[in-house]
């Protein structure tokens, strides 16, 4: 059997396949890599104009509270998630993830406070165990995968003027802001948010209205449809996990140096302490340490660090400390950039270690992250 | 005469020494290249070993020696500007010149017209 034949679409795989897309399996889904500009232009198109990506794999889900409350069902969530959700504003984002019960990672989430509901964007690949996670830990809920809708996301300095063209309003919205607005007369629902380090949107459409939607957005000059490839190295500059990558359930999110996700009430003397998957680790690796982090890294010479190059104290490869866990070329930072786990006595900036790569140990530098400066408008 | 691998090198033949790179096939199909590693001089490949690596933004990739013989001379302008090999694959973008080690296995290699079918 042809391996495509098994791959789920989204709505706007014709639309890839007319631009010239070349199309890889990813998460179970026929995407697109790359457009016929490349990685390395898409890439650079994105930071410094407007990139458009399809992320219809992802899983779109309303959580709502049999009681049609919307505390209810953000109390429900926090039994899952460490973040604070009960206080999250009507209209307004927050990352999250779920933890399992070693204080690990199962997946990385956004949630949105939806007036009497909560919308939750969860990874492709994590789509089915979320939904049955959910369901099964969230009795008093209603758990639905929106999966007549498509999601588009547009990012770039000149994302906001290009949704302008179809919403004159886009200017008013700020970072982690949701609005709901008829574009073209198609109720979306657009966050300002992105995973590209650049200020942009991410925009869930009607599956029937997505074409019309993608096309009319790429009508403008500024605006040129961006592939996985460039989505991956984009998210890297700007120093953001990828599940599977740098997160999963051998990872802690303190170990993941996402402790600034844990908000007051969720922490230890907070309102709502504890009370998710793992929050014994969890508080305690806040109060005490740590014995690994995720770090950026940036090799001295030329040559990537891909995930899975072993990390080593010395250049002779006998001390192992840890592993990058993403490394690729960086084209606007133009060099070679990454991420990985060190022990905390080598985590400082500046720290010197050493990757094995094709049988020899190329010198990295500890580096803070982000790679690039994000421009998201606070 | 240019002579060409199943995977996707081309040789020019002169005097027993092979000129070798990769197709502006392989080049398209890799993208923009950001880094290349080359053999270096007098090391000794053999047909099908590693003789190069060449890394897009997305991947690393393994460039094969087409035939046993002893690295003479390497391009060092493509790992100073690893762009040339997609700008010009052919010609400018060369790897590295093999002195082949039996001068006659070359004969064995594909024609551009037969590689031009392999590629369809």
């Amino acid at each position: 059997m042809d391996d495509h034949s098994v791959l789920k679409t989204t709505p706007l795989n014709a639309l890839h396949l007319s631009l010239g897309a070349k199309m890889v399996p990813f998460a179970g889904y026929d995407m697109p890599v790359q457009y016929p500009l490349g990685v390395m232009k898409e890439h650079l198109h994105t930071r410094a104009a407007a990139g458009l990506f399809d992320v219809s794999h992802m899983g779109q889900v309303i959580v709502r509270a049999k009681s049609g409350d919307y505390a209810d069902a953000a109390l429900a969530l926090e039994k899952l998630v460490p973040v604070d959700i009960l206080s999250l504003k009507e209209g307004r984002q927050r990352y999250g993830f779920f933890t399992d019960d070693n204080g690990c990672i199962l997946d990385d989430l956004m949630i949105t406070n939806r007036g009497d509901h909560l919308l939750v964007v969860v990874n492709a690949a994590c789509k089915d165990a979320d939904l049955a996670h959910m369901k099964a830990h969230l009795p008093d809920c209603d758990v639905t995968l929106l999966d007549d809708r498509a999601l588009i996301a547009l990012q770039g300095p000149r994302a906001e003027a290009v949704l302008a063209e179809l919403w004159a309003g886009v200017s008013s919205m700020k970072f982690m802001d949701v609005r709901e607005v008829p574009l073209h007369d198609v109720a979306c629902i657009i966050s300002r948010s992105g995973y590209s380090g650049e200020d942009g949107f991410e925009i869930s459409i009607p599956q029937d209205h997505a074409v019309s939607v993608a096309k009319a957005l790429l009508e403008h000059p500024d605006c040129e449809a961006i592939g996985l490839g460039a989505r991956d190295s984009l998210r890297l500059e700007a120093g953001l996990c990828l599940y599977g990558n740098d997160i999963d359930t051998t990872t802690s999110p303190i170990e993941a140096s996402l402790e600034w996700a844990l908000q007051k009430a969720r922490k230890a003397g907070g309102d709502r302490e504890g009370g998710f998957p793992g929050a014994d680790r969890i508080l305690a690796e806040l109060a005490d340490g740590i014995s690994r982090r995720r770090v950026g890294l940036k090799p001295e010479g030329k040559a990537p660090v891909r995930s899975h190059a072993k990390l080593f104290a010395d250049a002779d490869g006998l001390k192992e400390l840890g592993e990058v866990t993403s490394g690729t070329f960086g084209p606007t930072v133009e060099g070679p950039v990454a991420m990985g786990y060190l022990p905390v006595t080598h985590a400082a900036a500046g720290t010197q270690v050493f990757a094995e790569v094709r049988g020899k140990y190329l010198p990295m530098t500890v580096a803070a992250l982000p790679f690039i400066t994000p421009t998201y408008k606070r | 005469m240019l002579k060409f691998t199943a995977e996707h090198e081309w040789l020019k033949l002169e005097d027993g020494v092979a000129t070798v790179g990769i197709t502006t096939h392989a080049a398209e199909q890799l993208g923009d290249l950001v880094f290349v590693e080359l053999p270096e001089v007098g090391a000794e490949l053999v047909k099908d070993g590693n003789a190069a690596t060449v890394e897009s933004v997305k991947a690393a990739s393994d460039v094969y020696s087409p035939l046993d013989g002893e690295v003479t001379e390497v391009n060092q302008a493509i790992v100073d500007d690893p762009s040339l090999v997609n700008s010009d694959p052919q010609a400018a973008g060369w790897f590295f010149k093999l002195k082949l080690k039996n001068a006659a296995d070359a004969d064995a290699l594909m024609d551009e017209a037969t590689y031009k079918e392999l590629i369809g």
